[in-house]
This record gives structure tokens, sequence and C-alpha cells, in this order.
């Protein structure tokens, strides 16, 4: 038997086209004839546009031409829109404002789409954009979430006091009785900082019409080029499905942010046909931070109801989440179905009641960023069970596992029903590695150098695999979230793999390649994995919310065991032995009790040939293909550690050490597992220490516009993580298989700013902790 | 990103820059380019000639003498890191260098181009003023004392070009750095310098331009450690404030830096 591809650290396929500069992003393509467009963006947070004067723009030397809001609205161009409706406590649908590509008559935040540019070169575009002249009546803004709905700014006529939603979520009367028999009650008020995207490859878009066959091609960036073509034919209505291609070339790097349907990419597509030729924008860094979706942005009261022993009674929650100026693709989803039914964390909690109102405000959209929803519930309830633990004097790792729910199937009080699980493994596994028997050592060592150390836990839970159809259809999605697949067995023997999934830096080349090579018994190298392109691989819902191995390579396992049955059927015929008789072990097809054998590529020689078996009754060929609709969520759960220690002189934080230990269900590539746990935890010590998107409360304007003042978090700030895993199989999906790409980003957060107040001695302490912040809490406590 | 259009020269003597200078309606000279090239993409600045001083090779090196260190201005902040003569003369200037922005800048930006500049975050202000070293130009020697003379402005004239830094030997010399947790620039810096003349504190990142503080070399000229400025405050008014530190915050770093300069002088 031949040792099994699955569970193995293959290399990534992919890297060495990405190492070597020879992969293809959108920007590396160019087309003869194409346009380059230049966006005219608004300066004001928020603004009437009395008038836009093209002529001074049309008079420079190669513009070709420049578009706006009514060009779009003459050729019916509709709105972008939100996929996912819900509806308000009293019954109400959502608030939603219009979102046009290109601003009619206002602009809401700065950075908001006024006019394009078209031109002969990116220079002439962008002259001309500076000389398209704006005429704008400045209006009072409002940025700040918390301000959002007393602010007598009106952003949207459709939605009073700018409320999107007033939305709620479980039992609130049983919510009160717990508290109303609590031996204690622990608050806390929360702010979940906005964060700004920032994946390596900025959104670029080039779009083509070709007049002949009226069909429009758009090549982008995006995670789900399937879910773009359906958005921008069905309802942007730029063309009919059949008449749009999509295209996702190599992508480099998304966290969410490339989900979503965005102006630039629409308009490109849309002004292919207007201008005759092909249109091409690349965003600039500055055109990311401005109107790249944003993400978290909450401002949250939890309450935590305790009997004397710390068993959890009831939980209460309160967040105010801004959505920005415009309502992008999923953001409804995130602080709604996406973060309060997670607020059951890892513990069997009796009673939870959460109430949700959305905002919008004079800032750039807000939508899913990695781990989208869940990295803001686990906030809350990590940070409410840690203080819980300090206020009832109890070990914060004992007071978890009284809490931990320990039997399965789960059904919490808000919706989700957990498949398994077993938190206290990675607890255990977690406090091992993170030696916390020897930290009380380590902290008086800290001191004698007059430093302060702390201790932080997050036992994390994430819903992941999103999801099933009926189950998303019923809270208000536009879209079922099955994935598809095809499998193509060449006669040759090797194999295409067409996924509805995509790949912007996940390595599915590799781990897809990996599964499927190990099932029909054939070497990696035969295994090629295509994906994003609407030409070839006929629907996918793309990827995001780590769902690509648990529904994505789901969907490629079933139609190779649709494949492995009929090359089954054809190698029974071809051997002339009964079809039961065919045993497929290690890439070859046997006939038992006889001798007769033969590998998987002579099968689909034989498949394609077809001399040796009765085509009327089997089909010739060897390609299969499956829609996968999950049974249920996954679940990926586990526990973080975060030791930090901390200089009472400068107020700077640094990692001392960070224990992670998951549970992702089945591995089939550890390495490539690792290094996403890695990279989430990266990203979620930034969002604790150093990323902060933030608007000038007067003016509106974006402070963080850049890497000057944008801390993205650097190599120096992290310690080497120590990373391990506990495994319990899913039992939802055929692999077993959870998701590991936003563990990190969900957990990290919550880990850091427990050992921050830890060693601060505080009760409340908010994101970023930076050094003038963890100095003037020090120095408070000095004075 | 894509610049303003302008004309591009690359003279081969100091004399032609100076002549390319004055014919030119809005020249700029581009020495490592590491500020001036992005704030053109940015469009933030379009110069209509840019004077490359990048082709006057006479302009990068390194000498000592017995009590000074010469430094021409073409040379790039990763030279000056890596020079023996430097860490031998003056280690806290090559450690300066060292920690300046990232590697791609450090073997592209040049310290003359930096004083030019005089970014009130840049690291190298600090050491010159902390040295009380002297910037030769194209026509004039300049003391530190009088060289920088606010934010982004010195003493430097229209087509003055910096050619040399004279750095006296320090008997003893450090520099701490607080860096911007976003752009690594200083927030706050000190340069502490026991030279003959006596004890000097450069503060960059802090104020809108380096300054001296006068109050904590009197006192490190009487006890040269760190202890002897510990209870030594500037004035928080005239500081910077901004995202990343009030002028309350930096004010008292000045304190915790000077005092890391001294420690490692």
């Amino acid at each position: 038997m031949t040792a099994s591809l699955i569970g193995r650290p293959v290399k990534r396929k992919e890297d060495r086209r990405f190492i070597t500069g020879t992969g293809h992003y959108t920007d590396d393509l160019s087309r003869p004839h194409q346009t380059h467009a230049v966006f005219v963006r608004s300066p004001h947070a928020h603004a009437k546009i009395r008038k836009i004067d093209a002529a001074p723009a049309l008079a420079l030397p190669g513009v070709i031409q420049v578009l706006t809001g009514e060009d779009l609205k003459a050729d019916n161009v509709q709105g972008l829109i939100c996929g996912w409706m819900i509806h308000s406590k009293d019954g109400s649908p959502m608030k939603a404002g219009g979102h046009p590509a290109l601003a009619l008559g206002k602009v809401r935040y700065v950075g908001d789409h006024v006019a394009v540019v078209i031109a002969e070169t990116p220079a002439a575009a962008k002259d001309g954009a500076e000389a398209v002249v704006v005429d704008y009546e400045e209006l009072p803004s409002v940025t700040s979430t918390g301000d959002a709905q007393s602010s007598s700014v009106q952003i949207h006529d459709e939605a009073p006091r700018n409320t999107v939603y007033q939305w709620a979520l479980g039992d609130e009367k049983a919510t009160g009785a717990a508290f109303a028999n609590a031996a204690q009650v622990v608050e806390l008020n929360l702010v979940n900082n906005r964060l700004i995207p920032n994946a390596m490859e900025p959104r670029a878009a080039l779009g083509e019409y070709d007049s002949g066959s009226g069909i429009y091609t758009l090549t982008t960036t995006s995670q789900n080029p399937h879910v773009a073509r359906l958005v921008l034919s069905a309802f942007v209505q730029i063309a009919p499905e059949h008449k749009l291609r999509v295209i996702a070339p190599d992508v480099g790097g998304g966290f969410g942010s490339k989900i979503f349907i965005y102006p630039e990419e629409t308009v490109c597509v849309w002004a292919a046909k207007r201008v005759g030729r092909p249109v091409k924008w690349t965003a600039e860094r500055g055109e990311s931070f401005l109107a790249d979706a944003h993400g978290r942005d909450h401002v949250t009261h939890g309450a935590l109801a305790l009997d004397k022993d710390g068993r959890v009674l009831g939980l209460r929650v309160k967040t105010t989440a801004n959505l920005g100026a415009y309502l992008s693709t999923f953001s409804s989803a995130v602080p709604t179905y996406l973060y309060a039914t997670l607020l059951s964390g890892q513990y069997n909690i009796p009673a939870i009641y959460a109430e949700v109102d959305a905002v919008y405000t004079n800032t750039a959209p807000v939508d899913a960023y990695r781990g989208a929803g869940r990295p803001e519930a686990t906030y809350v309830v990590e940070r409410l069970m840690e203080e819980a633990a300090r206020k009832l004097k109890l070990d914060p790792a004992e007071i978890r596992r009284r809490n931990f729910i320990r039997e399965f199937p789960h059904q919490t009080p808000v919706i989700l029903a957990y498949d398994i699980g077993d938190y206290d493994a990675s607890l255990k596994e977690a406090v091992k590695r993170a030696d916390v028997s020897g930290f009380a050592q380590r902290k008086a060592d800290a001191a004698k150098r007059d430093k302060k150390r702390g201790l932080g836990f997050s036992t994390y839970i994430e819903a992941c695999g999103l999801a099933p159809s009926a189950a998303v259809g019923s809270l208000g999605a536009g879209v079922g979230l099955w994935e598809s697949a095809e499998v193509r067995v060449n006669p040759t023997g090797s194999v295409e793999v067409l996924t509805g999934s995509h790949s912007h830096g996940q390595g599915h080349e590799t781990t897809f390649a990996q599964l499927v090579a190990d099932r029909l018994g054939i070497s990696i190298d035969q295994v090629e994995i295509v994906h994003g392109d609407t030409d070839k691989v006929q629907f996918g819902m793309g990827t995001y919310g780590s769902r690509s191995a648990a529904v994505g390579l789901s969907a490629i396992s079933l139609a190779t065991d649709k494949v492995i049955a009929k090359a089954k059927h054809i190698a029974a015929y071809v051997m002339e032995v009964p079809e039961d008789d065919v045993e497929f072990k290690d890439g070859e097809f046997a006939a038992v009790k006889t001798n007769k054998k033969m590998t998987f590529g002579e099968v689909a020689l034989a498949a394609y040939v077809g001399h040796k078996f009765p085509t009327d009754q089997i089909e010739p060929g060897l390609k299969e293909t499956s829609f996968y609709d999950p049974k249920n969520f996954t679940f990926p759960a586990g526990c973080h550690i975060c030791e930090v220690e901390i200089d009472p002189d400068t107020g700077v934080v640094e990692i001392v050490k960070f224990t992670a230990v998951d549970d992702f269900g089945t591995v089939i590539n550890p390495m490539i597992v690792e290094g996403q746990v890695h990279g989430g935890i990266a990203q979620g010590i930034g969002q604790a220490l150093l990323e902060h998107g933030v608007y000038d409360k007067e003016s509106g304007q974006l402070l963080t516009g850049s890497y000057m003042d944008y801390c993205m978090p650097r190599a120096d700030d992290l310690p080497s993580f120590e990373v391990g895993m506990t495994i319990t199989a899913c039992p939802s999906n055929p692999i077993g298989v959870k998701g590991c790409g936003e563990a990190g980003a969900i957990a990290a957060p919550a880990a850091v700013m427990n050992a921050i107040t830890d060693a601060l001695g505080v009760k409340e302490f908010d994101m970023p902790a930076t050094p003038e912040k963890v100095w003037r809490a020090l120095s408070g406590q000095r004075a | 990103m894509y610049t303003k259009p302008f004309s591009y020269h690359r003279p081969k003597s100091l004399e032609d820059a100076v002549a390319l200078f004055g014919k030119s309606s809005d020249p700029r000279y581009l020495a490592g380019g590491q500020t001036l090239i992005p704030t053109m993409k940015q469009r933030l600045a379009a110069p209509s000639d840019l004077i490359d001083l990048g082709g006057l090779s006479a302009l990068a090196f390194i000498r000592k003498s017995a009590d000074m260190l010469m430094i021409g201005a073409g040379t790039r902040h990763a030279a000056v890191a890596t020079s023996a003569d430097v860490k031998s003369a003056i280690p806290a200037l090559a450690y300066l260098a060292e920690g300046i922005g990232d590697p791609a800048v450090r073997h592209r930006g040049t310290i003359g181009g930096s004083l030019a500049n005089n970014d009130p975050a840049a690291d190298y202000p600090a050491a010159v003023l902390g040295l009380g070293a002297t910037v030769k130009t194209t026509k004039r020697s300049i003391a530190a004392d009088e060289f920088f003379t606010g934010m982004f402005e010195t003493a430097l004239q229209d087509g003055e070009i910096v050619t040399e830094i004279a750095f006296p030997i320090p008997e003893k010399a450090g520099y701490a750095k607080f860096p911007n947790p976003a752009s690594r620039y200083a927030m706050v810096g000190v340069f502490v310098a026991k030279v003959k003349t006596g004890v000097r504190v450069a503060v960059t990142g802090a104020g809108p331009c380096v300054f001296r503080v006068p109050q904590m070399e009197a006192a490190l000229a009487k006890d040269f450690s760190d202890g002897a400025i510990a209870n030594i405050k500037v004035a928080a008014d005239d500081l910077n404030s901004d995202l990343h530190g009030s002028r309350e915050y930096r004010a008292h770093l000045v304190t915790v830096m000077a005092r890391r300069a001294v420690a490692g002088a």
C-alpha cells in the first residue's frame, strides 16, 4: 500500500510561479488598444454634487471619455446590491439606500466614486481626473459608530436615524430571568476597532467587449467570479449572464475584501462597450485604503450572568455595527448571522439575547473581513469570560472548563447546532504548550526587571464551511452556498479538476490535488486544478468563510467517487468480470479471484477509446460533476493563549509567547494549515496591538490612509508561534475537514487583550493597545 | 502611480548641477530620492526639472582624521551603517544609520538628501545637531546649530548643495529611538554626545524640528549618567501631537529615550 497523501506537508505546487514572477495577475494582462481608467473620488465625507464639468479634462491630450452616474443611468445600469435581507425585530425589512456605481447627486464618504476618466495612458487618465471640476455643496458628516443614530446628519433618505436595521436574536425573557437569578453579573463595554484590509495585490479590473458576439469579459481580482457574474448580470444588468464572462486569474490575497462587487469593476466592464476598447484599472494603494470594504467596527455592551460557581446562566449583548456609507454585498449578514449566532462560544449557555443595530456612516462600506462577525463574537464572549474569572477569583482555564459543552450534537440558543468538538483537549494541550504553570515565576522574574507580564486565554469557536443552503436561505441569504466540482479524466489518465472555489493564496492547487491524487492513486503532478473562469467552471460560490475545503473539496471528493464508480464499471467490462468483483486500491482496478488488473490510466484510455465495452449501455468518456450542499456548518474550535510583557516606561507591549492549539478536523496539508494559522494570528495580533482605521470626527477624512499611519503588523512585532493541533473529524462532510483560514484572526485579539488587561490590572481597555494607551493606563495607576 | 512630466538631468559636476538649477523654472535636486520620488508619485511635488546628484561619485566618501569624521553628502545610509571608520569613531552614528527606514531605503537614501530635506521625524538631524557637526555646502560651512531652521526648512539657499558633513569624534555618544509603529520614523529620537565643547542632547521626531535640551545637557555635564536626567522633562506645549502619540506622551518619551541614549553611550 502506498502512503496516503492526506496529512502530508506537500510543498505548494503554485509557489514556483509566484516566487519566480511568472504568475498572471490582472494587472499583468494587457490588451491591444487598451485604455486606462482613473476614478474621480470625493474629497468630502458628505456633499451634494451641484455640477460635474468634464470639459477641462476632455480638452487634455489622451483623454477619451469622462463618464458619470448619469451615463450609467442612461444605459439602464442598476445600482450595486446587498445580497442578504435582514429584518428588524419589528418585522420590517432593512432600510437600504441606493448604491450607484458612480454617484448620483450626492457623495457619502471620502473616496466615493464621482466619475471615471478613460484615457490612452494611466498618466493621461490621472491628469484628466485632476482636471474634472466638481461643484460640491458640503454637508455635515458623521463617521463614528456611536454617533450615527443620534446625529442630525441624514445619509440616505430611506434610513431615518441612519439605522439600517434593529435586529435581535435569542430569548429576551429567558435571558432576563437568568440575570434575575444570577449570583454574579459581569459587564463590559467593548469596541471592536475598524480594520482596513491590505491584500498584497490591490484590486484591479480589465473590461472588454466583443461587438461581434456581444460578449463582455471582466478580468478582475475576485474571490468568487461566478457570484460577480451573477450580480453584474441579474441585478446590475450589465449584460445577460451568458453574455458575460468573469475571470479571476491569480489573485494576491483577499481576506474577504475581494468577495464584493465594487463600483470600479462594474464601471470598467460597462465602459468597455461605451469606449469600444478594453478598459483597465488598477487601484493605487491609497485607493485601497479609501474604497476597499473595511472590517469590524462594532460598539458593544456585553453582560454575563453567572451562578456562584462560575457557571454561565445567561448572556446579553447589545451591539451597534457600522456598515459605512453603502451596504456592500454581504455587509448586512456580518454583524447578524455571522456574529450573534456565535455568542454561545464553546459554552453551555442556557439563555442568550443579542440586539444589533446596524448604522450608516460617512465612511467606506464595511463588510466581511477575515473572520467576519466571528472575531467580533469571540472577542465579546472571551473578554467576558476572562473578566468573570477575575471577578470570581477563578482560574481562567477552570471557569472555561466548568462551562464547556461536552455532549454533541449541541443545540445553542442562537440557531447553531454544533456537530462535534473536544474543547477540553485543545485547552489542555494549549495550557501545556504555553507552560501556564510556569507563568507565576516568569511574572515574578519580569517584575524584577520592572516589566509587567500578563497571560490571556481565548477558547474560540467559529462556524465555517458556509453553508447549508436551506439554512442560509431561511436566514435571508439571496444565494445558496453549495459548491460545484467537475473531475475530468483525460484519455492519458491525467486529471483536470474544475472547482467553484477560488484560490487567492490558500494553496488549493496543492491541497485539492493531494486529495484527488490520493483517491485515484495517481501522482499529484497528474492533477491540474482549474478555477476562476466562468467559461471553464460551470458555477461556483467562491472562497470565503473557510469554506473551500469543507464545501468545495467535498464536492470534488463526491465527483471523484463518481469517477471511480464509472471507471469500475468500465474496468469490469474490459476485464470481463462482475462489477462486484472489481476492487479499486492504490490506483489499480483488480478483479478479485483472478490475476486481472488495470491501472487507473488504462481504464481512462479504455473509457475514451470505447472499443471494449458496449457504448450503448455505458457512455464513453470519464468525467463527472457534483454539486455539494453541506449538511451543517463546520465548527473549528481551539484554545489560544497569549503571554505579554509590558515596558511601563514606554507602554510598549511585547508578545513574548503565543500558543495556538486548534481543532480543524482532518488535516490534508499540515504545512499549509500551519501557514494559515500563522497568517491569521498575525492579523489578530495586528488588530489587538496595531491596526486601526480612523476617520477625523470633524472633517470625515480618513486619517489612516497610508502605511505611514495605518499600522500593519511586521515580522518583528510577532513572536515565533507555538502551534499545535487536536483533531475531531467533522461528521458533516465526506472528508472530515472543518476549515482553518480564519481561526487566528478570530481567536487572537481576545487572547492578546486578556493578557494585556491581566498585566495592567484593568477591566476595560480597547484595541488597539497602542503604547500611549498602555502608558496612560499605567500612569493613571501611578497617579 | 504616475508623476507629472519633468525634465531629468544627470550632471557630471557640482558646478554643472548648480548651473542647471539656476537655469530651470522649478528645479529640485535629486539625491537618494527616498522622499522626493514618492512625493512626486503622489503628485504632491511636480518639479519642472529633476537634477540627479547621483552621478557625482566624489560626494560619496567616509574619511577619518584624529578628531573628525567626514562623510560625503552622497554617502548612502547603508555605507554609514557598515563603515568600519564610523563604527570605530562614532558607533552611535552607525547604529542610527542602521535603523533608518528599511534595507531598500538605506541602500538608496543619502545623508545629504536627508539633511537637506530636514524631515521632522528623520534620524540624521539628531546626530548632526547632537554631535555639533558642521554642514559643508557648495557655498560655505554651516554649524549644525544654524542649519536646521524649521519643519522641512534649513539654512540652505536656493541652489546650494550639501557636500559634506564633518562630525567631531565624541568621547561618548548614544542614540535611542522610539519608532512610530506604522511608519517606523522616529516618534522620538534622542542623540546624546559628550564632545570637547560639552554635552549635547538633540531630539528629533518630537517637535516640528530637531531641537536641543539645555537642561539635560547641563545635568549630564555634571554627571553623565541616565539617572542625572531622570526627572528632567521637556515642555509638551510645542511638541507634535498625532494619532500615534500626544505631545504629553512624546514629552515623556524624550526623557525615557534620553536616558536610554545615555545608558547606551
